[in-house]
Parts: structure tokens; C-alpha cells; sequence
């Protein structure tokens, strides 16, 4: 039997699932068990039982200045900036993908100018963004913005451009409008798909809101992270790395679910 | 699989390893760009420093890190056995990371290098109720405290302050949100060109509190004295050029920190650097640095950088050259020691 052909059976994929985790944290530990060694004071690779008790502290006890939980007020000021710079993204991807994909003055306007836009590095150009749009939480949301929405117009459009000719000629032949066309042929195809590439868009949309806190701050997941790495607080670090990844984890799932519950027609996906 | 992983922790375990006690004849030495150590660029670039290691049959490479905070961890974590940082820096980092670190070259404290600078009239008063950028929990930060500490405020009469990262300082004090930062030089002397850039207080206000040294690990020091003389001796000799105005030096280090003669010569103004290690010496023995010390282990313990495992601001001890401490002396891991400082001045070297 060729190996392509060959699928582990459901413990054995159990195993296999779990089994690059157990290394990584096996490794971890092992590491994290030598330096100690050396030095019981040594933060780089604390121990996990540090990571526990300092999650632990993390969750439960307030700041000393204004007993305020810092985690939660820092995801839940993280996860604002992120959905809201994430949702206009879409928004705006959704538009200009199928209008750019649909109308050929459209794309003859905009197709150019998106593909040279999408290769700005922005953070290359924050300065300039900052002068625009202050310090505030205005260009925390426009760097998100500006990261991934040039790659959703130009997923979209393309993805807007690869629907068969055939489909939009038949619409044509029973007599709909170019508006028509866009909302009941193009977008029922397009949303799908829109949500597969928001979800490629996730990592990219946490770096740069993970920048953009780095750079001017006072709350925030990524602020915190680089504010304690400034006496290397490795255990508070990779308690909120930790956080972020479940955090992505299920934001991907939820998007997952949703494109699944509401576009049924579109199949499966990884 | 298993193989590659065993490999990389074994990796990771071993070369980032705290250094042992160990006689060994190859150093590194971590340094990033500041006007008080553009000297151990040169001390590199110059073959100054090959000389002197050879003259003790060792090896020294001095490498600049492009981050500060990055070298200091990098130290902290083994990679390299020495690093100029700040009085401050070492307390919280390598010492309060339980990394033994001993003074090795107390090379100059900041003297107006470091400066709180607002838009328009106001001074120290005038900073409540408004937001202050700075680069948190560093000497920036550090300054603010003591200068808001001498007008009778405190951080919390202030509408916060905002993490805002040293390279983005020049462009955010240039928007409308900024209205107070607190940074270094050479930020500090392109933000005072800007019309109405107002500098209410800097660090000559606290003259000798924000000290530039090189930190070399203790346990590498004591295990090789050569290591300390090579790197002392070459420090000294391009001090002595640097007393004596050699403008090929001074030009050397203008370029590589990005300005020129005139720039780099405005900012040692502001340098109180100590170019005749007598000088060192007798910094580093005076008194004045033991209660230094004791404000800026209170200063750490009250933003909580000395670390959760910190019960007070005395968790860390500090050695001072005449064998005192402050802090715990049961847990002593920064020293201050004007041994080779000390050779450097009676020309021992």
C-alpha cells in the first residue's frame, strides 16, 4: 500500500497530534532544568511550575497601584484595537476586491495602485503615520489596517476575477444588473473566501498589533510584553505569549465555525 | 525529529550557558551605541584592544548589539562576559537575575545627556495632569521619578505615562497627542531644535545618579585577572586620546554614532566622563554612591523590576570597593570594585 493512501487509526492520531507538543515541551524542560541548574535565579528559561504560579498572579491579583487586573484590562484593550482594525480591513477588502474584480474601470483605476501599495513595508513608514493619526489608538487600528488590507483587496479581486465567465454571461442572459451580478453571483462566491483570508490575515494583523503597542503604549498585550522585557521577565513574557496563542488559536477556530454555519456551499477546509 | 530537538535543546542549554569559573583566554564584550561607550567601538576598530589582549596572550572581542536592552539580556542570559550598561539597568537585569556582575570601568555618569523636555514655557510643577512619553522603567524613567520627587509630585499626579520606544521618540514628539518626554542623546539634542522644545530638567540635576560602566561577570573576572587588565588597559589608552582632543579618534567615534566632530564633541559636554582613571577611582569609592544605589534599588523595587521573587528593595546587596554593602548582604550579586582602575592609574598595567 503506497503511504498516501495509508491513515493512523484514532489513537495512533491522537498520539501523533500531541506528540510535536510533548517534544517542544520536553525540550523546554530539559533546558529550562540546565540553566536553573546553574543558576536557581536564571530568568531566560523559567521553570513551568514559575510560568503557573506567575500566571497565576497574572490572573488574580491586581495591580499594586490601581488594583486593577492588568491581564484582562491589556487582552481586552489588545482584542479591541485587533477586531476593529481587522473589521474595517475586511470591510474594505470586500468592497474594493469585488469592485476591482468585477468592473474594469474599477480595476483599471485602483488594480495597479494596490499591487504597488501592498509592497510598502508600513512599518518602514510609521513616522509618517503617526504625524496623520497621533499616537492614540487611531494609529494602532491603521497599522493593522494598512498591514493586511492591500493582501485581502488583492485576494478578493483575484478570487473575484477566477469566477467562471460562464456564471456571470448566464446572469446576464436573465437579465441582471451589474448589481445584481455583484451581490447574488459574486459575493455569495466572495464571503467565503473572504473569511479564509482574514484568517491567513491573523498573523500578520497580531504582529503589527503587537508593534504598534511595542512603539507608544501604556496598555496592552504587546505593550506589556515589551515593558517587562526590560528586566527580563521571561516568565511574564511567555505567560502572555502563551495567552496570545490561545487567543489566535480560537479566534481561527471561531472563524472556522462561522465560515462553515454560514457558507455551507463553500466545502471544507484546512 | 527527536534527534533535531534533543540537538537544539542541548543547543539551547549549553552555549547561552551562564559562564563558569574557568581559566580561559577568549572574551566577548557586548556594547551598544551611547556617546559615554562609542569608545569600545573604536577600542575594536582601532586594533587598540588586540593589542593589549595580546600583550596578555588573550583574546577580546568587543561586538555592538543594536539594542540595549537586548545586550544586557544577551549578558544576562551567558552569551557574553561583559556589557556597558547603566548602574540601573545591572541592578534589575543580570543582578536581580542573580548573574554576579562586578564594575569593571566606571566610564562616565550623564550629565545633562538625559533631559525631561516639554512643548512651550512650564516647568517641573506644570507636568501635572499631562501625559509624559518615555521609554519606560529605563533611566528615563528613573529621572522623571526623582525630578517629580523634587517638586513634591508623584507619577500618579501626572495623566500617566506612555511606553514610547526610543527609536519613534523624534517622530512622536513631532505629533499633536505629545506634550512632555523624557529621553536621551542624541534624541534629546535634535529635539531641542524644534522651535519651543523647552528642557525643564536633565540629568545634571542629579549629577553622578545615571552611571555608564562596563560590567564584566564576576566569576569570569576573578578566574581571570588578564581579562580585566587587557580591557582596562586598552580603555585607558584611548581615554588618554580622547583628553587630549586626538581628532582622528574623536572623528572616528562622531561617524559611527551618526554625527559629526562638532555633535559628538556637544553631547561629551553633557558626559562627565572620567578620562584619568584616578578619577574612576575615586568616583566609585565615594560615599555618594552607596546612597545613589539605595534610591535606585527603591526606585526598581517600587515599579516592581527587581522581580516578584523581591520582597523589598534590599533583596539585591551591593558591594562597594572598601568591602560595605547595602542591600542584602547575603545575596550580594553587583560590585563595585576600582581594582583594575586602580593599575590603570599606578600605570601597573
Amino acid at each position: 500500500m503506497r503511504l498516501i493512501n495509508r491513515s493512523p487509526g484514532p489513537a495512533l492520531r491522537v498520539f501523533l497530534t500531541l506528540l510535536p507538543f510533548v517534544l517542544v515541551l520536553v525540550a523546554y524542560m530539559i533546558a529550562s532544568e540546565a540553566r536553573l541548574a546553574v543558576n536557581p535565579q536564571d530568568k531566560l528559561l523559567p521553570a513551568p511550575s514559575t510560568i503557573a504560579a506567575t500566571a497565576e498572579r497574572l490572573l488574580t491579583e491586581g495591580d499594586r497601584r490601581t488594583g486593577r487586573i492588568l491581564f484582562w484590562h491589556d487582552t481586552a484593550i489588545s482584542l479591541q484595537r485587533l477586531a476593529i482594525g481587522v473589521g474595517l480591513a475586511s470591510l474594505t477588502g470586500l468592497v474594493f476586491g469585488l469592485l476591482i474584480g468585477l468592473v474594469p474601470h474599477i480595476r483599471a483605476t485602483f488594480g495597479g495602485f494596490v499591487a504597488v501599495a501592498s509592497m510598502v513595508p508600513p512599518l518602514a513608514i510609521l513616522p509618517i503615520l503617526f504625524i496623520i493619526f497621533g499616537l492614540g489608538e487611531v494609529s494602532k487600528i491603521m497599522l493593522i489596517f494598512i498591514g493586511i488590507t492591500p493582501f485581502l483587496i488583492r485576494d478578493l479581486a483575484q478570487r473575484t476575477v477566477e469566477i467562471p465567465h460562464e456564471q456571470i454571461v448566464k446572469a446576464q442572459t436573465l437579465g441582471a444588473s451589474t448589481g445584481v451580478i455583484a451581490l447574488r453571483v459574486a459575493l455569495p462566491q466572495i464571503l467565503p473566501r473572504l473569511v479564509q483570508s482574514v484568517r491567513l490575515s491573523l498573523g500578520p494583523a497580531w504582529l503589527f498589533l503587537i508593534a504598534a503597542e511595542a512603539i507608544a503604549s501604556d496598555l496592552g498585550l504587546g505593550y506589556r510584553i515589551f515593558l517587562v522585557r526590560r528586566y527580563l521577565a521571561m516568565d511574564v513574557i511567555l505567560t502572555y505569549v502563551i495567552w496570545i496563542t490561545i487567543l489566535a488559536f480560537l479566534i481561527d477556530l471561531a472563524l472556522r465555525w462561522l465560515s462553515r454555519r454560514a457558507f455551507p456551499w463553500s466545502g471544507d477546509g484546512l | 525529529m527527536l534527534k533535531k530537538l534533543l540537538l537544539a535543546t542541548t543547543i539551547v542549554a549549553t552555549t547561552a550557558m551562564p559562564a563558569f569559573a574557568q581559566e580561559k583566554t577568549e572574551f566577548k564584550l557586548a556594547w551598544s551605541i551611547y556617546v559615554g561607550w562609542m569608545p569600545w567601538g573604536y577600542l575594536e576598530d582601532s586594533g587598540i584592544m588586540d593589542k593589549w589582549a595580546d600583550k596578555y596572550g588573550i583574546d577580546v572581542e568587543i561586538v555592538q548589539i543594536n539594542d540595549y536592552i537586548e545586550s544586557i539580556n544577551q549578558y544576562t542570559a551567558g552569551a557574553f562576559d561583559g556589557v556597558s550598561a547603566t548602574n540601573m539597568d545591572t541592578l534589575s537585569i543580570p543582578a536581580g537575575g542573580g548573574v554576579d556582575t562586578t564594575a569593571l570601568i566606571v566610564g562616565d555618569y550623564s550629565n545633562g545627556n538625559d533631559a525631561v523636555i516639554i512643548k512651550g514655557e512650564g516647568d517641573l510643577a506644570s507636568l501635572a495632569g499631562k501625559p509624559v512619553n518615555l521609554v519606560e522603567l529605563s533611566v528615563s524613567h528613573y529621572l522623571l521619578a526623582r525630578g517629580l520627587d523634587s517638586v513634591g509630585l508623584s507619577e500618579a499626579d501626572l495623566d500617566g505615562v506612555i511606553n514610547t520606544s526610543d527609536a519613534d521618540m523624534i517622530a512622536a514628539y513631532a505629533t499633536n497627542d505629545v506634550e512632555a518626554v523624557v529621553t536621551w542623546n542624541p534624541l534629546v539634542s535634535t529635539i531641542m531644535e524644534e522651535p519651543g522644545a523647552n528642557k525643564i530638567y536633565d540629568s545634571s540635576d542629579i549629577p553622578g545618579e545615571i552611571i555608564d560602566i562596563m560590567f564584566v561577570n564576576t566569576e569570569t573576572l576573578a578566574a581571570n585577572p588578564d581579562f580585566g587588565k587587557a580591557v582596562a588597559g586598552a580603555w585607558y589608552e584611548v581615554m588618554a586620546l580622547m583628553a587630549a582632543g586626538d581628532e582622528g579618534a574623536l572623528t572616528a567615534m562622531a561617524e559611527a554614532s551618526g554625527t559629526d566632530l562638532a555633535g559628538y564633541k556637544a553631547q561629551l559636554a553633557s558626559t562627565e566622563m572620567f578620562y584619568d582613571p584616578a578619577d574612576g577611582v575615586s568616583f566609585t569609592s565615594d560615599d555618594a554612591l552607596k546612597s545613589t544605589m539605595v534610591e535606585v534599588a527603591e526606585f526598581l523595587f517600587d515599579k516592581g523590576i527587581l522581580g516578584e521573587g523581591a520582597p523589598s528593595p534590599d533583596f539585591v546587596g551591593v558591594e562597594y570597593p572598601d568591602g560595605s554593602t547595602t542591600g542584602d548582604a547575603s545575596n550580594v550579586k553587583m560590585r563595585f570594585d576600582t581594582t583594575y582602575m586602580q593599575m590603570a592609574a599606578d600605570g601597573a598595567l
